[in-house]
């Protein structure tokens, strides 16, 4: 990049904060996405808001594609740059400018790692329930763009269930203001809504107003084992119809038992074709009582083991076999791609029988576990990217996976975004119309382009 | 100078151990790097992501690639919590090493390795002239302590407060033992190390008096040379080899159960890389297995091995401990120590983040002080906040750096090796 467009960004932002360096650049070249990586041309580290305000329009001035990068752990693609494009770090804006215990809401700057500010939080006596497995060093920005799940999906929802405004850049430099402190707030379009899940196509998140709740007074976690994927689908049906909605319930697959048995030796049946990992939170009573029901009903759908946690050690115990799943898994082969695709929750068992029927077909290991409670399996293959021939069939079984997926009645992710990793499904589970309208509004927002090019709409 | 294709022929090498990176980002938690400057080359990924780039020509600017490798603690916080078991530690030791034997080794670090390092008596000389003329020699001195233990602090520079040489190493107050077992029956070797032998052979004795005090028979040659981590953390292999094959010379002449060391680095370095990433003599790789595989630490030995059990608090004062990397990370050694100095009779406190860096790491602290400091000083913080009036740990290059950053924060607080705490308890109930 020619340095005069460099000194500007130093201008802006302080020479510290401006890298140019063959090695600077090649580190801000991928993500946590199994593809291909992309040097930026320049990568700049706004300190402040203004700062922030200002590297967007500039970056729109010289027409230069911008990609905002929280802790570039999303697995789609999401923070990989475009050609010549300059990387805006969110690092630098990590403060929480407000927890408001009284309202129950905080007002955070979108470089915040998501665990410190559940931490922070809980130290306020309050909950913040969105948990992705990526929690340690995700950011709330990037949350808020890939709309990140977690465990507590079922009941608490996902990140959108918690955003209640953001303020964002948008190309020409103007603060945007959407939403409010405020449970109810219906003054003008909802934008924060469309900021959603955005992958920094639309705008450049500022500020982020989030919700948070009153924790649960107590919770039981169980661990369930079931001869067939079946029975294990009918008992989180069953649960479901009893009117019991855990805050997580948790499935993994006969694969995935034996790989995190074989890593941790805590003692899970190999033999098990699949476990469930269940826990209820709430009220003392109503939790004893909703752990009860579900015990029976695992049951009476032909648990073959139930293991019930009876004080934190157990519980933790319970958790770690569902926390060992990844790394077990990606302890196995050198390349992981971990696929997201999530059909309705009584299509299960459908979804799990094609899992098996790919893997056979094009000869891969894929484990799978996921969230059971709300129809979102992570298909986990295990490979070696650079044998060209196993990958060709690994891109196979990926098109197939979300073909079966879509089929089913699903959608291609559940959580971990389309970014460039998926965009060229996106046709399959909308249609042109509505591709044309996202390019429509996009070219109206963001006339040049500028912003994350490649992303979603492709 | 090799070409850079060459370079990367050889990084390719890595590839296997390169690839079970999944990029996850997961070491962004925990790198005392990079909590400090939030810049990704200097996290475990980014520093992967450049091998890898190297490796397939996708990068020209090694010499780039190699000052990023160096800003690193080689702590190994990283690879303890890699949710993928990337093998980091090997990886960046072996790249350290591909790297010098292209870019050479700078002229002193070559003197001091080649020509002083691999040649103990010498180096014991030296750093005795250095120790009675202090002042005269300080430049000399400093360049020579800098990169000597790759955990060295470097004592005469800038505005360090710093441990000086001891007056009289271990090496001269206790030349050589060979005492047989006593009422314990058992019979161990002692790796004195450089640190503890030069700044604080205090440590050594407390080690010695303990010993002895439980009937525990001691062979301490009498030519020891070190560790060898200093000569492989810059990627000086050769030296390595020479290093561990003259220890293994030396120790391997006595004849016991266990080979004890005070210092969590070198206990770490024998058990884990003289046995990994010894090239020399294949001769010697058996005898080198029984060497690590008999290795302890201190504290485990006492606690694991003798039976050293938690006493009533004897107000010994109030003591907070520092986890050395080297001991927690590699060898989830953290609850010996501990108990040692619940059995010395301390108040024990503990502080927060207590397993984390203290940002000494040897050349890097020389290199990159002012980073250094940034992450002792809030371990300095965490240690005044803990309530303690003595801190404790089991590393002698941590106590170094540990007493600078206090002593910056006129923090009044004492640095002392566990085994120090335990020695004096002894002493008292003696
Ligand atoms: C081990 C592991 C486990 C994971 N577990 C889960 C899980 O359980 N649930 C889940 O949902 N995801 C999970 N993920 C995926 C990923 O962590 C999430 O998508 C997370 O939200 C990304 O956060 P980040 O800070 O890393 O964002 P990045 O990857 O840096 O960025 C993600 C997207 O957000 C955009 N963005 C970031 N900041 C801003 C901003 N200020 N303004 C506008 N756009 C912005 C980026 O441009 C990009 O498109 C996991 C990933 C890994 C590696
Ligand atoms: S935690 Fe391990 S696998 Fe993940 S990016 Fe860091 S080194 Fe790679
Ligand atoms: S060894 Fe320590 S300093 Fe080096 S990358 Fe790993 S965590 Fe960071
Ligand atoms: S680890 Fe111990 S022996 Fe090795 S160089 Fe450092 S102090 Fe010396």
């Amino acid at each position: 990049m020619n340095t005069s467009i460099i000194k500007e960004f130093a201008a802006i932002v302080g020479d510290d904060n401006v890298m140019s360096s063959e090695t600077d650049r090649h580190v801000y070249s991928y993500d946590a996405a199994v593809l291909d990586s992309v040097m930026p041309a320049l990568v700049v580290r706004p300190e402040n808001s203004e700062a922030l305000g200002k590297t967007v329009k500039l970056c729109n001035d010289h027409g230069l594609p911008l990609t905002v990068r929280g802790a570039g752990t999303n697995l789609s693609g999401g923070t990989i740059p475009h050609p010549g494009g300059v990387v805006v770090l969110t690092n630098g804006l990590n403060r929480i400018l407000e927890i408001n215990a009284e309202d129950m809401y905080a007002v955070v700057e979108p470089g915040v790692v998501t665990a410190k500010f559940a931490a922070e939080v809980a130290a306020c006596g309050l909950f913040y329930p969105p948990d992705p497995g990526s929690q340690a060093v995700s950011t709330l920005g990037g949350n808020v763009a890939e709309n990140a799940g977690g465990l507590r999906g079922l009941k608490y929802g996902v990140t959108k269930d918690y955003v209640m405004g953001i303020d964002f850049w948008d190309v020409n430099g103007n603060l945007i203001k959407s939403g409010s402190r405020t449970v109810k707030c219906v003054s003008g379009y909802n934008l924060t809504g469309l900021m959603v899940a955005s992958e920094g196509t639309l705008g450049v998140f500022d500020k982020i107003i989030l919700k948070i709740i009153p924790p649960p007074k107590a919770s039981r976690s169980m661990m369930a084992m079931f001869n067939s994927m079946q029975a294990a689908s009918e008992t989180v049906a069953a649960i479901i119809a009893a009117k019991i909605v855990p805050a997580t319930l948790e499935i993994m697959d006969n694969f995935t038992i034996r790989t995190v048995e074989n890593f941790r030796h805590a003692g899970l049946p190999k033999n098990a074709a699949a476990l469930l990992l269940i826990e209820v939170d709430g009220h003392p009573a109503q939790v004893a009582d909703e752990a009860e029901l579900v015990e029976q009903i695992c049951k009476q759908h032909g648990a073959t083991e139930l293991k019930v946690a009876r004080d934190a050690a157990e519980r933790d115990a319970v958790w770690q076999a569902r926390r060992d799943a990844l790394p077990a898994l990606a302890k196995l082969r050198p390349t992981c791609v971990l696929e997201d695709a999530t059909v309705p929750r009584s299509k299960i068992p459908a979804m799990i029988k094609a899992l098996d029927d790919i893997s056979k077909k094009y000869q891969l290991t894929i484990g799978t576990f996921g969230h059971a409670g709300d129809g979102n399996l992570h298909p986990t293959i295990l490979t070696d990217r650079r044998d060209e021939k196993e990958w060709q069939r690994v891109e196979k079984a990926i098109d197939e996976i979300f073909n079966r997926a879509l089929e089913l009645g699903g959608t291609l992710s559940g959580e971990h975004g389309i970014g460039l990793a998926k965009a060229k499904y996106m046709v399959l589970e909308t249609n042109r119309g509505t591709l044309d309208y996202f390019r429509r509004m996009k070219s109206v927002l963001d006339p040049k382009g500028i912003l994350n090019p490649g992303k979603i709409i492709g | 100078m090799a070409d850079l294709h060459q370079l990367a022929q050889m990084f390719k090498e890595l590839d296997d151990q390169l690839v079970s990176c999944m990029r996850c980002g997961m070491c962004q938690a925990v790198c005392p790097v990079f909590a400090q400057t939030g810049r990704e080359a200097d996290v475990t990924r980014g520093k992967l992501a450049l091998l890898d780039g190297l490796a397939h020509e996708m990068l020209k600017d090694a010499a780039g690639v190699n000052d990023k490798l160096n800003r690193c603690l080689l702590c190994g916080t990283c690879q303890a919590n890699c949710p993928s078991g990337v093998k980091i530690m090997d990886i960046f030791l072996k790249a350290r090493a591909i790297m010098t034997g292209y870019f050479g080794l700078s002229k002193t670090k070559k003197a001091i390795f080649r020509g002083m390092l691999a040649n103990p008596r010498l180096f014991n000389v030296l750093t005795g002239m250095g120790a009675t003329f202090q002042g005269l020699f300080t430049k000399k001195v400093d360049d020579m302590l800098g990169s000597s233990c790759a955990r060295f602090n470097s004592p005469l520079v800038g505005d360090r407060h710093f441990n000086t040489l001891a007056a009289t190493p271990l090496h001269k107050i206790v030349p050589e033992l060979d005492s047989p077992a006593g009422a314990s029956g058992v019979k161990v070797a002692f790796f004195t190390g450089c640190v503890i032998d030069k700044v604080f052979p205090q440590v050594g004795e407390a080690a010695l008096k303990v010993l002895e005090q439980k009937g525990v028979g001691v062979f301490l040659p009498a030519k020891q040379a070190c560790c060898g981590i200093p000569a492989l953390s810059s990627g000086e292999q050769a030296t390595f080899d020479k290093l561990v094959a003259m220890n293994v010379q030396w120790f391997t002449a006595g004849s016991f159960d266990y080979l004890l060391t005070s210092c969590a680095t070198c206990t770490a370095t024998i058990k884990e890389l003289w046995p990994r990433m010894f090239k020399g003599d294949p001769a010697l790789t058996a005898a080198i297995k029984e060497l690590a595989e008999k290795t302890m630490d201190i504290s485990q030995f006492l606690v694991d091995v003798l039976g050293v059990k938690e006493a009533p608090a004897a107000g010994c004062g109030k003591v907070t401990y520092h986890d050395p990397c080297h001991l927690k990370n590699g060898l989830g050694i953290t609850a010996q120590p501990r108990t040692m100095i619940k059995a010395a009779g301390g108040t024990f406190k503990e502080m927060r983040e207590a397993g984390t860096c203290c940002g000494c790491g040897g050349s890097f602290n020389v290199a990159h002080y002012d980073l250094s400091k940034k992450i002792g000083s809030r371990k300095a913080q965490n240690i005044m906040d803990s309530g303690a009036d003595i801190l404790a740990t089991s590393c002698p290059a941590c106590m170094l750096h540990i007493t600078d950053m206090l002593s910056h924060k006129k923090a009044g607080i004492k640095v002392k090796h566990v085994i120090e705490l335990y020695a004096d308890s002894l002493k008292k109930q003696g």
